[in-house]
């Protein structure tokens, strides 16, 4: 039985929206596969705007794999803007892809990937616009499985009533598991209907169905026990590790819109994992070990992704991509290459160290020299300790003299607010920093129009990470001493106008230490939020806090737990915390050891160069660390 | 400054005329520049850069048509480094481009001609076709009639510069209903065929439309579908409009050269690069 398209009714109503072109799919390198030709269907989502989706690598990298599959089906959706909800609800227009403008309800998954804790609003929104119910267990064999991915999929508890299941790490090779669980399950007729999946899938512990555990409470509100509440189903559910990133190239055919969105580049991730150590970083923790992708697949990657999409922009992705073991090699064969063809080069995610103004200096060649970006994380000494960011101010001074010395005229700086033991004076010793950067430039070049930026984020404490025992610093506590920094620069003659300041309030943080850390009982307030209208949380101007403090008093009446117990509560050691039963290979006494160590500033090195310090990945997923050098060089494409 | 060697100059001129159909009619005038600009590097087209920090692709737009409005006559020119056989741009650039943006046709500005006068000159008027879904033929007729009958029909649009009154009435040079078979289909559908001239305030068919509203109470149920049929010289014997690439077609064929015809082999004329700068000029 094949799905029609919903584009008829579609297109008279997109003259009424904004941005209609984010609605209509047909971007280069999308496709539109035969719905009879396949027999397993995943409609892909991004619970963002699509101008913020569309970039999305992993989303992309899930829909080239599936779709080059046989008899394999893949299309995208992402969430619509309030005025087309509006639209859509006024004329029954339901939940659809861009591809092929199917019925989001017609596919066998729903495969959402969740960045950020913050779409969970827009999870409820696409789920009820497509007609699925918006808790699993109201779902009958008709409805697609919703599965969630992506890094807040690590503790998935939050939104554990309205997924079918959630699957942990590395998508690609997972991603095709299930398709063949579900081929099987299919070709059998269904064996045991809707659970009868749910259950071939948790039991290999690859993929985590909330439903098969039960969370019991202790009398004053922290967890007692998460057990499995059936027969087959593991304790543990594990991460995935994809350990030959040569293996899977992809994208390969990157989807290019034809709407403006938020990256316009051609993106190739260079390594995934980082053993820096930062205590603060989810992602650094999340995906270990380090697995670089060789400069020859990345050279590959670049010539065959500028040629499939026409992008003038490569950026070379990775948690920290000056830590490539050939990043250095990369950047010069990358610019010979092409050099003279008007392609732009970027390298995120760089450390603080000169090495890196020797790279940028080669991705700039013969361009512009606007802006270099560093991230020391803390202002001072002693937070920067206990962060883990192994950065002296001695260090960055030299790197940005060197920088201002090379051309480059302003330098950003990226710090945080709220960390954990900070105090008035770590926050205003960003001031100082500031300072002594612009002196340095001044000295550097004799000259007056040097600048700096400094951004600064609210802090907040993400499970399986060190800090994830920590008490979240309140928002009143961040507002205050970033109203202090600010004063502070403003009353500077010398520097203050040299210096730009940039942050947000502390209040939205608050709400996404709730979703972070939370456990199945927050999904009571996500669930009133949305129902009150809340809608895109991760937009100011969507984001309604008051909406949200009235909707947890609400749902959390009568239970010992509240806003603050979730956020600004300290943990303690044998507290059974949400996440504990999904495995992303830490060591959780590591953790704890490494959380205690932080608070008395103790550093820890990376174990790519230093040896193991058992934070416990490695064995627990019988991974190990992947880098170079291979010695290879990029040659010239004309010989290739 | 940028280090390195100038830019390559601009040694051919080609203009372009292009479609935009169906569901890509929702581009706006910037997607298509991106979108442009990407297929011209997939498709290997030498096109000139500017010099500067930023260097841009000498890529420039005569007009366009407004974001939801179809087109089969949208125009633009190329700078190109190199000399190219308009024939194989016309196919590698349209083989480039997503389906809905297509190519229609390339000419190349013949060389050694003196100055040739500029696109955006000749596209003194456009072509449009309104499809009204739901409008009886003879409710759009009676309409059309009181349009062309008003002396002037003044409408009023909010523009950047603030609410703006003008007449809508002077700019159309013909307007009719177009006859069609008649279909048994039940749904009422009329089909208007218009010339308008490009002036200032340009008067868009939305314009129109709001005319056709004020005098003759005219209000389509839904969205009308807009489309540009045509832009060029309007011929004033026939009322319609010449094909605006034709001068450079038959300037290059009085000239003796091929460069300007569509599959003739390009021949590099020196001095081109005189030039360069015009192209960049957008209109």
């Amino acid at each position: 039985m094949s799905v029609e398209s919903i584009f008829p009714r579609l297109e008279p109503l997109l003259p009424g929206v904004q941005k209609p072109i984010q609605y209509v799919g047909g971007e280069l390198n999308s496709q539109v596969e035969d719905w009879d030709g396949a027999d397993v269907r995943w409609a892909l989502m991004y619970p963002d705007a699509y101008e913020v989706g569309l970039p999305n690598q992993g989303v992309q990298i899930l829909y080239e794999i599936l779709n080059e599959r046989d008899r394999t089906l893949a299309e995208r959706t992402y969430s619509v803007w309030p005025d087309m909800e509006a639209v859509m609800r006024e004329h029954g227009i339901p939940q659809f892809t861009v591809d092929g403008h199917r019925p989001v309800a017609a596919f066998d998954v729903l495969g959402v990937s969740f960045s950020t804790e913050l779409g969970y609003t827009n999870l409820l929104t696409a789920l009820d616009l497509a007609g699925i119910p918006l808790e699993a267990r109201d779902r009958t064999d008709g409805h697609p499985i919703v599965l969630a991915g992506g890094h807040a999929a690590f503790n998935p508890e939050p939104i554990a009533d309205f997924l079918d299941a959630a699957v942990l790490g590395d998508g690609e090779e997972i991603a095709l598991a299930i398709t063949e669980v579900i081929r099987e399950w299919k070709a059998e007729g269904e064996p045991d209907g809707r659970d009868g999946l749910l259950l071939r899938l948790a039991a290999s512990g690859g993929v985590y169905v909330p439903k098969f555990f039960d969370v019991s409470y202790l009398p004053d509100g922290r967890i007692q026990r998460v057990a499995p509440n059936r027969p087959g189903v593991p304790w543990r559910v594990e991460k995935h590790t994809v350990m030959d990133l040569d293996a899977w190239p992809y994208p390969k055919k990157p989807l290019v819109p034809l709407a403006e969105t938020v990256h316009e580049r051609f993106s190739v991730e260079i390594f995934r994992g980082c053993t820096r150590g930062c205590r603060f970083c989810q992602a650094g923790m999340i995906t270990r070990p380090v697995r670089e992708r060789s400069i020859t697949t990345i050279g590959a990657m670049v010539d065959t992704g500028l040629k499939e999409s026409g992008f003038t922009e490569v950026g070379l992705l990775s948690l920290s991509s000056a830590d490539h073991s050939e990043i250095g090699e990369v950047a010069k064969g990358l610019a010979d290459r092409y050099e003279g063809t008007n392609t732009s080069l970027s390298l995120p995610s760089t450390r603080v160290d000169a090495f890196n103004i020797t790279l940028a200096n080669e991705f700039s060649r013969g361009g512009r020299r606007s802006g270099l970006t560093f991230a020391p994380e803390g202002g001072s000494e002693r937070m920067r300790k206990v962060i883990n960011k192994m950065v002296s101010e001695d260090d960055l001074i030299r790197t940005v003299t060197t920088a201002y010395e090379n051309g480059w005229r302003q330098v950003k700086l990226y710090f945080m607010c709220g960390l954990p033991t900070e105090e008035d004076e770590d926050v205003m010793a960003i001031a100082g920093m500031a300072r002594r950067v612009i002196q340095a430039g001044r000295d550097a070049t004799g000259r007056r129009d040097i600048r700096c930026t400094v951004s600064i984020g609210g802090f907040v404490p993400k499970p399986h990470t060190p800090f994830q025992w920590a008490a979240q610093c309140d928002h009143a506590t961040v507002d205050r001493r970033l109203k202090m920094l600010k004063d502070e620069l403003r009353g500077d003659k010398e520097y203050g106008r040299a210096i730009g300041l940039r942050y947000h309030d502390g209040q939205p943080s608050v709400i996404e230490g709730l979703l972070s850390r939370g456990d199945r009982r927050v999904g009571k307030v996500i669930r009133a939020v949305w129902e009150d209208g809340g809608r895109f949380d991760g937009w100011t101007e969507h984001f309604s806090y008051a909406r949200w403090t009235a909707c947890a008093d609400k749902a959390f009446a009568g239970e010992p737990v509240d806003l603050d117990w979730y956020t600004v509560r300290e943990r303690e050691e044998v507290e059974v915390l949400p996440w504990d039963h999904l495995d992303a290979g830490l060591d959780r006494e590591w953790l704890w050891q490494d959380w205690q160590e932080a608070t008395d500033g103790s550093e820890v090195e990376d174990c790519r160069w230093t040896p193991c310090y058992d934070c416990g990945v490695c064995p627990t997923m019988g991974t190990e660390i992947q880098i170079g050098p291979t010695g290879k060089k990029l040659l010239p494409l004309n010989v290739l | 400054m940028p280090e390195g060697p100038a830019p390559a100059p601009v040694t051919q001129r080609l203009r372009v005329r292009y479609a935009k159909r169906g569901r890509l009619r929702f581009t706006s005038h910037r997607d298509i520049s991106r979108a442009v600009e990407r297929a011209v590097r997939r498709a290997g087209i030498p096109v000139a850069f500017s010099a500067g920090f930023s260097p841009h692709p000498k890529i420039s737009y005569a007009g366009a048509a407004a974001t939801g409005t179809a087109s089969e006559a949208e125009y633009l020119e190329l700078g190109l480094t190199e000399h190219r056989d308009p024939a194989r741009v016309r196919e590698e650039l349209d083989a480039a481009l997503p389906d809905g943006l297509d190519i229609v046709d390339v000419v190349a500005v013949p060389a050694g001609a003196g100055k040739p006068s500029a696109l955006a000159d000749r596209l003194e008027a456009s072509e449009w076709r309104i499809r009204l879904d739901g409008v009886p033929e003879g409710a759009a007729a009676a309409a059309v009639s009181a349009f062309l009958d008003a002396g002037a029909v003044e409408v009023e649009r909010l523009t950047k510069k603030g609410r703006r009154r003008f007449d809508a009435r002077s700019a159309v040079s013909a307007m009719e209903v177009e006859r069609r078979a008649a279909e048994p289909a039940d749904a009422p559908c009329a089909i208007l065929r218009m010339v308008v001239r490009h002036t200032t305030p340009a008067v868009r068919p939305d314009d129109i439309l709001t005319g056709l509203r004020q005098v003759a109470d005219l209000a389509p149920p839904s969205p009308p579908l807009v489309t540009r049929l045509a832009q060029g010289p309007l011929d004033a014997a026939t009322g319609g409009l010449a094909d605006p690439l034709d001068p450079d077609r038959e300037t290059a064929t009085t000239h003796g050269s091929v460069a300007g015809a569509a599959g003739g082999a390009a021949q590099p004329q020196p001095g081109d690069a005189a030039s360069a700068d015009a192209v960049g000029a957008r209109p």
